[in-house]
């Protein structure tokens, strides 16, 4: 998709719903919308609906946490146009005690999808008829993909041969948990590099 | 004359006595008389060994791997080893990947509905420890934590090959160690 397409669809949709439409960006040959929290089911039953757009498709439904933000989630949907061949992503702001409008009433397919963004975070659907766990575990406890969840989690499990079932006991970790990043290049190791303190000794 | 193989007088690396001449030996003794006498031990670890159905319990890639081995190239069926689709009618269960906490009760219901004597091989490192997931929220650190484990089978994923040999350990295990009362 060329990115001119991409700036007239959000140009349109920028004209057509001033009211929800934040701001707009493309990157990558993608455009991202960021809306209104208040106006996500209206601003996708216009994307489903309008004959210029019919983003019929919903591709994904997933959220971010940035934990040092006043609005800690962003909520991102992915919308598929099969008869436009277009692609959008919608993001919003949500706070902790804030809920979200489901859209399951608009996209049939939104129900399991709001059901794994509730477990994986803990952001709350209004509207949705079985809002409960998905992936997790029967009483699992938080919210893993939340960035203050311990990797390692709460529980272990273990078959105990006197009560004869599965027993559920705090963890206890044979090998201290290691942190392997240090030289990962994405994160752009702003500390001295193991190794590198011995080439500054020789230069001075 | 004992039908019991193995237990060869060169030690473990020899290729073990003449299958063939004990065949042979066999033959001439059932020609000879009509019949064989051997310990009634020795005959169950026989049948137990020869026809070791299995529990297909498989919960990620391993279990492609676990299928190989029930296909033409390596056919576990010529050593009486084949998929089961239920418990009660195997004799060993193969926990063939990743054991989540939520998976854990129903593995270890569907092991207590298996007839004894039973038989459990853990494939690959998931299985025997929690492998890439050992330190995941979600995930058991090694399926012996639930179930008692009798032959470990390395690799991510074992190739078939390695999980017949497993078995083949696991039959090996079996005569060595078989009673008729576990």
């Amino acid at each position: 998709m060329s990115d001119t397409a991409l700036m007239e669809l959000a140009e349109q949709i920028k004209t057509t719903r001033p009211d929800c439409v934040l701001s707009t960006e493309t990157a990558f040959g993608e455009l991202t919308v960021h809306v209104a929290l208040a106006s996500i089911p209206a601003f996708v039953e216009y994307l489903r609906t309008d004959p210029s757009m019919q983003f019929t498709s919903l591709v994904d439904i997933t959220a971010i946490d940035h934990p040092a933000r006043d609005a800690r989630f962003d909520v991102v949907y992915h919308f598929l146009s099969m008869w436009q061949n277009q692609r959008i992503r919608l993001k919003a702001q949500v706070r902790e005690e804030e809920m979200v409008a489901s859209i399951s009433k608009i996209h049939p397919s939104a129900g399991w999808f709001e059901r794994e963004v509730f477990d994986m975070f803990g952001i709350l659907f209004s509207g949705h008829d079985d809002l409960r766990r998905i992936l997790t575990d029967y009483g699992f406890r938080g919210h893993p993909l939340r960035k203050d969840f311990p990797t390692t989690g709460y529980v272990e499990v273990r078959y105990d041969e006197a009560v004869k079932r599965v027993v559920y006991e705090p963890v206890s970790l044979v090998q201290e948990y290691r942190q392997f990043d240090f030289m990962s290049p994405w994160e752009g190791a702003e500390y001295i590099l193991p190794g590198d303190e011995k080439s500054a000794k020789d230069a001075g | 004359m004992s039908v019991t193989p193995g237990a060869s007088p060169a030690g473990a690396i020899s290729a073990g006595p003449d299958r063939e001449h004990a065949t042979q030996l066999l033959n001439k003794e059932l020609n000879d008389r009509g019949f064989l006498l051997t310990k009634a031990e020795d005959l169950v670890n026989w049948a137990r060994t020869g026809s070791l159905h299995w529990m297909t319990f498989g919960l990620a890639c391993c279990a492609v791997e676990m299928m190989h081995t029930s296909m033409p190239r390596y056919d576990a069926e010529r050593f009486g080893i084949a998929p089961r689709a239920t418990p009660r009618q195997s004799d060993v269960m193969i926990v063939a990947g990743t054991l989540t906490n939520k998976m854990a009760p129903a593995l270890r219901k569907v092991y207590d509905q298996m007839p004894e004597p039973r038989y459990v091989i853990s494939m690959g490192s998931c299985a025997n420890g929690g492998g890439y997931y050992h330190y995941s929220y979600s995930v058991v650190r090694g399926c012996d934590r639930i179930v008692p484990v009798d032959i470990y089978v390395p690799g991510c994923p074992p190739t078939a090959e390695a999980l017949l040999y497993g078995i083949l350990q696991l039959q090996r295990k079996i005569r060595r160690t078989g009673t008729i009362v576990r």
